[in-house]
């Protein structure tokens, strides 16, 4: 029933495609990349798309194709940490802010005001200044920076959920806090949180080209989508296809992800229901 | 009413106190002695210990963040490391650049949103529809960054319209400087119009679905009108929002853009700022974002109550 009103959206059919299709490049990287994604040649640098290399070589001589396919594993582990952290926060966050009220919710609400109150990119610098660059400290600044959209999220959940009578019923029955937060309630947030980790996992990816770009992602020679279309960009014009494949490899999934959690959103959200 | 004007405004202070404590605590856990930045790497001895005394770095934090708050309450942002010059001077030269980038972008942004919303909305579930929501979906998904990249490639390099980068100042040549900030307007723009777009179009068929747009239709008015009169000003206030956060959004993205197109603004100082360790500058910048997005935030707010009066009544 579900799913097949998923599927009756064509648009959510083709984000589906599409994810399968990323997550397959991951999985099968090891057979699918045709050279060293590491190894230079410097007879071969900034080549054109040729048969030998499909989207050509860097400045170092190293296969784009090889390096865009492996770099698909690296923007699967950005998306799945950084919304792994927002989501553990922000669930926990909005549970305890939305359950006890009051002053909890208060103090852990206007938290979350300041956190939203900062530029996307900006915030996500600024715990990156603190860190330092590199590919687990980028993907903790997103984590933080998307905290607040879970939080806000459960939280408005959790307020119309407490309300219900089977909270109450189990109330009576004697559970505690703990469980009732945890075995009741919870279970009852997962619809929107599941459209809002869907949509934050392209926007993971996104950030991460981004802040790569900015010189704050992954270091060299990793080869994350982001830092292939930096180290690209000084050779723009004898070598377009440096900057151009990797951006559009990004714009592929970012969209695939886009189209699925509106597909999913549609169905999940009854207040959109025709 | 009254009372809800003056209520919302004083939401504001805790979340400006809030940000203000967490720009602070953010540029002290930066790694790196700002005392030893100060005096460089090859200072005497008592040279650190001594800036460290005047900066008032020995004191514990609270003081620290106490000194520094009641000076930013009388505008002083402390001084540059590098430029060696009042921070908040640096930031009045460079606020008219991300300024203009800023209305250009949210200019180019509502002229593309609001028509595309509009003809989506009007034409749900057709052909007309579907194309303009996989635009929109397209438009949110390309990396803003790469987009510039693209543009620059083709618009500068290959056909040679338009400047790559730097900047004229509008005063100084109106039409100039325009042609330096197409380019990067029209790239954040992209990324805006797509959000506002999709916003308008879902507020748009909520308000269409009511009665009250079955009774201006049922009543023989014009399907413009009931589009336009109608539908359009009840569906405007939620889009309104969204339009607000992308104020913001044009604040953080000026980061990259400026960086980009070499804009002499806000974001490309504070990028510079942070590889140079000019820490007040930083500060300053951060601070001046953040108080930017509260306010454009609570003007929003005050105009959503007037487009929507409903609001004053419910909190």
């Amino acid at each position: 029933m579900f799913f097949k009103r998923l599927i009756k959206n064509k648009l959510t059919v083709v984000g589906a495609v599409l994810i399968t299709l990323m997550a397959l490049m991951a999985i099968l990287s090891p057979w699918l990349t045709t050279h060293d994604p590491y190894k230079m040649d410097f007879k071969q640098r900034l080549n054109p798309p040729s048969q030998d290399h499909f989207l050509g070589t860097d400045e170092y001589g190293r296969d784009v194709y090889s390096r865009i396919v492996l770099g698909s594993t690296v923007a699967m582990r950005v998306g799945f940490f950084s919304v792994s952290l927002s989501l553990i926060l922000g669930v926990l966050l909005g549970l305890f802010s939305g359950y006890y009220g009051g002053w909890t919710d208060s103090i852990i609400m206007r938290i979350m005001d300041a956190v939203v109150t900062f530029p996307t990119l900006l915030l996500a610098i600024g715990i990156m200044a603190v860190l330092g660059p590199g590919l687990i400290n980028l993907m903790i600044a997103i984590g933080v920076v998307y905290t607040p959209r879970f939080a806000r999220v459960v939280r408005s959940s959790v307020l119309s959920i407490r309300e219900k009578e089977y909270i109450e019923a189990a109330r009576v029955t004697g559970c505690n806090n703990f469980s009732i937060i945890f075995q009741h309630i919870l279970p009852n947030c997962w619809p929107p949180v599941i459209i809002l980790s869907t949509i934050n996992f392209g926007y993971a990816i996104l950030w991460e080209a981004a802040l790569s770009y900015l010189g704050l992602g992954a270091p060299p020679p990793t080869p994350s989508w982001g830092s292939v279309l930096s180290e690209g960009k000084d050779f723009m014009v004898i070598a377009p296809w440096l900057t151009t494949f990797p951006g559009i490899a990004i714009a592929f999934v970012v969209l695939g992800l886009n189209l699925f959690g509106d597909g999913l959103r549609d169905v999940l959200d009854p207040r959109l229901k025709e | 009413m009254r009372v809800y004007v003056i209520k919302r405004i004083l939401t504001i202070v805790p979340v400006i106190l809030l940000v203000s404590l967490i720009v602070f605590l953010l540029i002290h856990f930066i790694p790196g002695d700002p005392a030893l930045v100060f005096v460089g790497e090859d200072a005497a001895p008592g040279e650190v210990e001594r800036i460290r005394f005047e900066m008032g770095l020995d004191q514990p934090l609270y003081i620290q963040f106490g000194t520094w708050l009641a000076m930013v309450v009388r505008g002083d942002f402390g001084e540059s490391i590098i430029y060696q010059r009042p921070v908040i001077d640096l930031i009045w030269e460079r606020l008219p650049v991300t300024l203009s980038f800023g209305f250009f972008s949210m200019l180019i942004s509502l002229m593309i949103a609001i028509p595309s919303g509009i003809l989506a909305a009007a034409n749900q579930n057709t052909y007309k529809d579907y194309f303009f929501t996989f635009i929109a979906v397209l438009g949110i998904s390309i990396p803003g960054f790469w987009l510039a990249l693209m543009f620059i490639f083709t618009f500068s390099l290959k056909l040679g319209w338009l400047p790559a980068i730097g900047y004229i100042p509008l005063t100084q040549d109106f039409w100039g400087g325009v042609e330096c900030l197409i380019l990067p307007s029209t790239a954040h723009a992209m990324l805006t119009a797509a959000i506002v777009a999709r916003m308008l179009r879902s507020s748009m068929l909520e308000v269409l679905r009511q009665d009250f747009i079955t009774t201006a239709r049922g009543k023989g008015l014009p399907e413009r009108w009931v589009i336009y009169k109608h539908a359009l000003k009840n569906a405007f206030a939620p889009t309104l929002t969204v339009i607000g956060f992308q104020i913001g959004a044009v604040i953080g993205g000026s980061i990259i853009f400026e960086t980009i197109f070499t804009l002499p603004g806000i974001g490309q100082m504070i990028y510079t700022a942070i590889g140079d360790r000019d820490y007040p500058v930083v500060q300053g910048c951060l601070l001046v974002i953040a108080f930017s997005f509260v306010l454009v935030n609570l003007v929003v707010d005050l105009l959503y109550s007037y487009f929507d009066p409903r609001i004053t009544y419910e909190r």
